[in-house]
């Protein structure tokens, strides 16, 4: 079957079976590499991106459900100044090693700084709970986060 | 220099990083791909009576399906020398474990090649696995068992504690799964291997060997690793991609998803431990003996040398003058075992260290004081005979360790404070805290005679009329910053700051598997070489009175610059440098002889808070002090000993691969639980840097000791909020609530081979062959 | 729609469904996608709560106010699993250890289910008929959900092995709703379906009636037989993630534990 989306501000066109989802699409069907999938479950956060403005797990939403969509991955962040400031601050504290999970982070920081910039200690580790790491231990995500929120305000 | 040795850089690939534009080996792609994918036995032993391929084949859009009848080469692969592992298991042939590759297939489509999966058939005739790793060296399926001797085995202590602990099997879990792109050319003559690996070089020998190529027709070029920590020392999908894309003469890409992953690589030994430890009124040890029974799975792997880790490193860091360890490794239809950091060392650091705790306690001596009584230091022998002739400041570590303040008391009216979290289930009242402690070592790079040296290529040429440096190594980043540290080294070499790191790859000689914690000594050793060798080219092309370099000039001896090096890079000066450690030998069958290069300490402490009644638990801090030798990059020093406290807390708390039967029943992250930013702990870590001689900038490795003695600490944290013995990693709530007790395993006796022990006690049934007395010797494929 | 093809399978937020698609287990021949159909996700708080069965946890958690549900829903997944998953996919997934499920159980709230032939209800507990076995026939759709406001001595506990992100090992929802002088107590992850564990609900009943429903401190002997008739209803199994044993053991703690804490704000 066939859908038209709008990814990252620009309209697109798919070609995909019934069950595929928005994860596979976003990568194999557009080429868009950024998105992570290390678990197809929605436990790990690596394949985070953004459907309609609302933080989704691409890997557990059906791409033929997307019809009309606004989705916008890592890729589509491009230069949003809370953005960039997440980015920066991520290399600067340490926050990045392999870079696996890294972009599924930044999407979701991004997200809590622009609804929620004040967010508290207990509130963003609550809104990070969805994320794995596998090597930096977090304390340095973490980090990165409040550098960015002093950054930006 | 300002972005040299010594100064916590940013990652050069980290921007690209956060931007989702750094490559990894799954999103990789080529013109006209088509995909793999790999038929597992759901058996974990069968014998394969048949394989029928032909409808998988006649399904449109499938281009190869390949069996063990198509291999071209050798049809076993192996690390350490050892080829015992099946490409594919064929016709007539036994499968080994649970999800043991049968079958290969290349399709247009992922979807399809799964499709093709579901058409071959194969005949299994399930056979019982053997699951018990004591019962398999009984039996005498091993791979390899090892003897620490030392001083007077029979020795007598006043005081003697036993215990008995296990270590459940833990799995490495990179986020990003197996992944490569094979692609062939010239006709097939040749390929390229695109790869998420931590051994280029190791690879290549398997992948030529069972293509039957030569080695100068395959180029492996590293892909973008989301991490390893040993997963990816092996084989995985290296073999069957170069397979397909020459029996299709397309580019093939396959990747494992997250439960074809747990299927994929091999996981940490768990092990059983027998423990006896001996010693004097005052705390000093006198004896240790200890059997520890690792079961390596269906196929060797690393495990001879994790065998010898955990018997070496088995007492811990201490003076101990009457040793008797024996360390064996079973071979089983369980999922082949292998390298995960820590090596050995994380599983008898659990054990030793309990002992430890339980010396203290009855002599009622505090913990930390026992320790310190019988601390290694320079100049000491180890259980091995070997002297540290390196740096050892486990005292001073230890005394760091306990000054670092405790965390406050536990606020009682935050209940996101509390175990447990967001569950509610924790009751402030009946929440306990605990402290505790643990001491951990290991060695720096390869032991036994080992040469495991390292490779690099340094070209200092100009680059927009401005000095360039680049590097050429076939060294693995997985994550841990060896890119940044190299570029660092060149710096501080050179003088220069613009430094590149070209793709690696085997067009350059071998830097070795990236594992041991050995890169930025061996690696960076080379990299510093061929700089060092460049310097020289460049200091002879100015002439005197040039004598150093720095900030992009050549320097007299006062340290003013003479002349920019522009004026010398006319010509590009390349040279290549081979950077090998000092020698070292193997052990004798004592377990005796100057086995390892060196060595790095730690000393952590855990705090815990225990809900007495749920068992649900909570890390509230952990500090680490490391002996590190030399920081070349503080930051990144700080982010691996926080992903090893990470993956500590992982083991002491909830990652274990649930088997049963031969079959794992948790090949997912719902039920193989890796631990949150939720779950984390506080951590305070310190660096210890006492210049390790013989090493570039007097580095130590850092990937592994804080993993190696974390689940120990943490476990003794809990052992002193609840008063259990807790002698099991991870811990589970209902053994925090007292209800679930671990029975120790009958069977054998600290110091014992479980053959000798058995043998007079129990009638075996003879299978093969036979002595005197009617009983089975058994087949230890290696002895010491 | 359903009644022409009731073989189609219904999707909303896709948590539970995608899981099976992706690794191959399940291949439907039809999906029907919820996502556009906005009566469904419709919210009403008063007298009673409807929350539709296309509403996210997300929505739920800016909206409602019965705090058994509250709690709950806080502890499903994480934050995007939160921003999908549905009331509705939770029931019609029907699996004992979906984290709403106890306390719907225990509020004694209704599924609202529509086809072509019209509308029915059937309280929560009766619809859960075994392990992911909801009473749905074929060509019906679950529409809502709605549950009598029930005051604020609720209480919801999950025991899990990690912080965040965990499929329960056992929860217990509790509700005293002192206008309807009534008590539910649900049990997740301890039976093949959530339990309503009724024996300790009648004697909870009884023991606050005496008490003209203000109870003050529970004695330890209260919490004693409240916690092990709770415990007595539990149907545990060992399975990968806990034991029977340790399930009753907590699910007794729980209970108590609950009790505690909601005779407090009676």
């Amino acid at each position: 079957m066939r859908i038209a989306l709008n990814v990252n501000g620009e309209p697109r066109e798919g070609d995909l079976w019934g069950g595929e989802s928005l994860l596979y699409l976003l990568r194999e069907g557009f080429g868009l590499w950024g998105t992570k999938n290390a678990c197809e479950q929605g436990e790990c956060g690596s394949c985070a991106v953004l459907v309609d403005g609302v933080l989704k797990c691409s890997c557990l939403v059906l791409a033929a459900s997307c019809e009309d969509c606004q989705v916008t991955t890592i890729e589509g962040l491009g230069d949003d100044p809370v953005a960039g400031a997440v980015q920066e601050a991520m290399v600067s504290a340490g926050g990045v090693q392999c870079g696996f999970c890294t972009p599924g982070f930044v999407v979701v920081m991004t997200e809590l700084l622009k609804r929620h910039p004040g967010a508290d200690d207990e509130e963003v580790k609550q809104a990070l709970a969805g994320n794995l790491c596998r090597c930096t231990g977090y304390a340095r995500i973490v980090e990165a986060l409040k550098r960015a929120q002093v950054q930006i305000a | 220099m300002v972005r040299g040795v010594g100064a916590s850089v940013p990652r050069p690939d980290g921007r690209a990083k956060t931007r989702g534009e750094f490559e990894f080996a799954s999103d990789l792609t080529a013109p006209g791909m088509i995909y793999g994918r790999t038929l597992r036995s759901p058996h974990p032993h069968a014998l394969v009576r048949r394989v029928d391929v032909r409808r998988a084949l006649a399904l449109p859009g499938v281009s190869a399906v390949l069996t063990a009848s198509d291999l071209p080469g050798q049809a076993v692969y192996g690390l350490a020398k050892v080829r015992d592992q099946p490409v594919l298991v064929g016709v007539r042939e036994k499968v080994m474990y649970e999800g043991e590759p049968v079958a290969i297939v290349a399709a247009e489509s992922p979807e399809r090649a799964r499709q093709a999966l579901g058409l071959i058939e194969v005949d299994y005739e399930p056979l019982t696995p053997l699951t018990d790793p004591v019962e398999a060296l009984i039996q005498g399926d091993g791979y390899r068992e090892l003897v620490i001797r030392r001083g007077d085995p029979g020795a007598q202590a006043p005081v003697v504690v036993k215990g008995y602990y296990e270590v459940g099997q833990q799995d490495q879990a990179p986020l990003g799964p197996e992944a490569g792109l094979a692609i062939p050319s010239h006709g097939g003559r040749e390929i390229d291997l695109y790869v998420a690996t931590q051994g280029l070089h190791v690879d290549l020998d398997q992948v030529a060997e069972c293509l039957g190529m030569e080695r100068e027709r395959i180029r492996i070029h590293l892909a973008g690793v989301g991490g390893a920590f040993g997963a990816r020392e092996d084989i995985s999908m290296q073999i069957h991609a170069c397979l397909l894309a020459l029996a299709t003469m397309r580019p093939v890409k396959m990747w494992y998803g997250r439960e074809e992953s747990f299927f994929g690589h091999v996981h940490r030994h768990p092990a059983r431990m027998w423990y006896e430890h001996g010693a004097d009124e005052s705390g000093r040890l006198l004896l240790v003996r200890a059997t520890i029974v690792l079961d390596g799975g269906a196929y060797g792997s690393s495990t001879r040398s994790v065998v010898a880790n955990a018997a070496c490193f088995g007492a811990g860091p201490y003076r101990v003058p009457n040793v008797d360890i024996w360390c064996g490794a079973s071979k089983t239809n369980h999922q082949p075992n292998g390298a995960m950091r820590g090596f050995g060392a994380v599983q008898s650091c659990f054990a030793h260290e309990a002992q430890m705790d339980r010396l203290a306690a009855r002599l009622k001596i505090d913990p930390v004081e026992i320790r310190r009584r019988n601390v290694l230091a320079a100049g000491d022998e180890l259980i091995t005979g070997q002297r540290v002739t390196g740096s050892a400041p486990v005292d001073k570590m230890v005394t760091r360790c306990m000054e670092i303040p405790l965390p406050p008391a536990l606020d009682r009216a935050a209940p996101a404070a509390l175990p447990g979290g967001g569950g509610y289930l924790a009751d402030a009242g009946r929440v306990r805290r605990g402290v505790g402690y643990a001491l951990g070592y290991k060695n720096v790079a390869f032991s036994g005679g080992t040469d495991d040296f390292s490779t690099a290529r340094v070209t200092l040429g100009l680059s927009g009329g401005k000095p360039l440096a680049r590097v050429k190594s076939a060294a693995s980043e997985m994550g841990q910053g060896l890119v940044t540290v190299i570029g660092q080294i060149v710096r501080t070499e050179l003088g220069v700051d613009e430094v590149e790191l070209m793709p690696a790859d085997t067009l350059v000689g071998d830097a070795g598997s990236s594992s041991a914690s050995r890169q930025t000594w061996m690696t960076g050793g080379a990299v510093q070489g061929a700089a060092q060798k460049v310097k020289s080219e460049l200091l002879r092309r100015a002439g005197p009175p040039a004598v150093e370099l720095g900030e992009g000039c050549v320097l007299d001896a006062e340290g003013m610059p003479l002349a920019p090096l522009e004026v010398l890079l006319e010509t590009p000066i390349e040279y290549e440098h081979e950077f090998h450690h000092r020698p070292t030998q193997a052990l004798n069958e004592n377990g005796q002889g100057d086995a390892h290069v060196s060595f790095m300490f730690v000393a952590q402490r855990a705090v815990v808070d225990v809900d007495l009644d749920s068992g649900v638990a909570k890390v509230v801090q952990l500090a680490t002090v490391q002996d590190v030798g030399r920081a070349i990059n503080p930051l990144q020093v700080l982010g691996q000993i926080e992903g090893s406290v990470a993956q500590g807390v992982g083991l002491a708390l909830m990652e274990e691969m649930r088997v049963s039967g031969g079959h794992l029943l948790n090949p997912s992250f719902t039920d193989y639980l890796l631990p949150t930013v939720l779950d984390m702990p506080e951590m305070i870590s310190e660096l210890i840097e006492e210049p390790e001689p013989l090493a570039p900038y007097g580095v130590k490795g850092v990937g592994e000791p804080a993993l190696i003695s974390s689940p120990a600490a943490i476990a003794a944290a809990l052992r002193d909020a609840t008063g259990l013995d807790l002698p099991r990693i991870p811990v589970s709530p209902a053994e925090l609530a007292g209800i679930a007790h671990l029975a120790p395993d009958p069977r054998v006796v600290a110091g014992q081979r479980p053959l000798e022990r058995v043998v007079p006690a129990r009638v075996l049934t003879p299978v093969g062959e036979e002595s005197g007395d009617g009983v089975e010797r058994g087949r230890i494929l290696e002895r010491g | 729609m359903l009644a022409r093809t009731p073989d189609t399978t219904v999707v909303a937020g896709g948590t539970d469904l995608m899981v099976a698609m992706n690794f191959g287990r399940i291949r439907p021949e039809r999906l029907m996608s919820l996502r556009r159909v906005a009566e469904m996700r419709t919210i009403e708080v008063g007298s009673d709560t409807y929350v539709g069965a296309g509403a996210t946890f997300t929505q739920m958690l800016g909206t409602i106010e019965d705090p058994a549900m509250v709690l709950a829903a806080k502890t499903v997944g994480s934050p995007p699993i939160r921003n999908a998953g549905t009331l509705g996919g939770n029931l019609a997934t029907c699996s004992p250890a979906g984290d709403a499920l106890p306390p719907l159980a225990a509020l004694d709230a209704s599924v609202v289910i529509a086809s072509a032939a019209g509308e029915r209800q059937v309280k929560v507990s009766a619809f859960m008929l075994g392990p992911k076995q909801p009473d749905l026939r074929p060509g019906e759709l679950i529409v809502g959900v709605r549950w009598r406001r029930a005051g604020l001595a609720q209480a919801f506990l999950k025991a899990g092995t990690r912080n965040a992100m965990v499929i329960a090992v056992a929860s217990l929802a509790l509700v005293l709703d002192k206008e309807r002088r009534r008590v539910g107590v649900a049990l997740g992850s301890v039976g093949p379906t959530v339990i309503r564990a009724m024996a300790a609900e009648l004697f909870a009943q009884s023991w606050l009636e005496d008490r003209d429903w203000r109870p003050g401190t529970p004695t330890q002997a209260a919490l004693d037989r409240f916690a092990s008739l709770a415990a007595e209803s539990a149907r545990p199994i060992d399975d990968v993630r806990g034991s029977a044993l340790y399930r009753r053991h907590v699910v007794a703690l729980m209970a108590r534990r609950a009790l505690e804490r909601t005779c407090a704000s009676l």
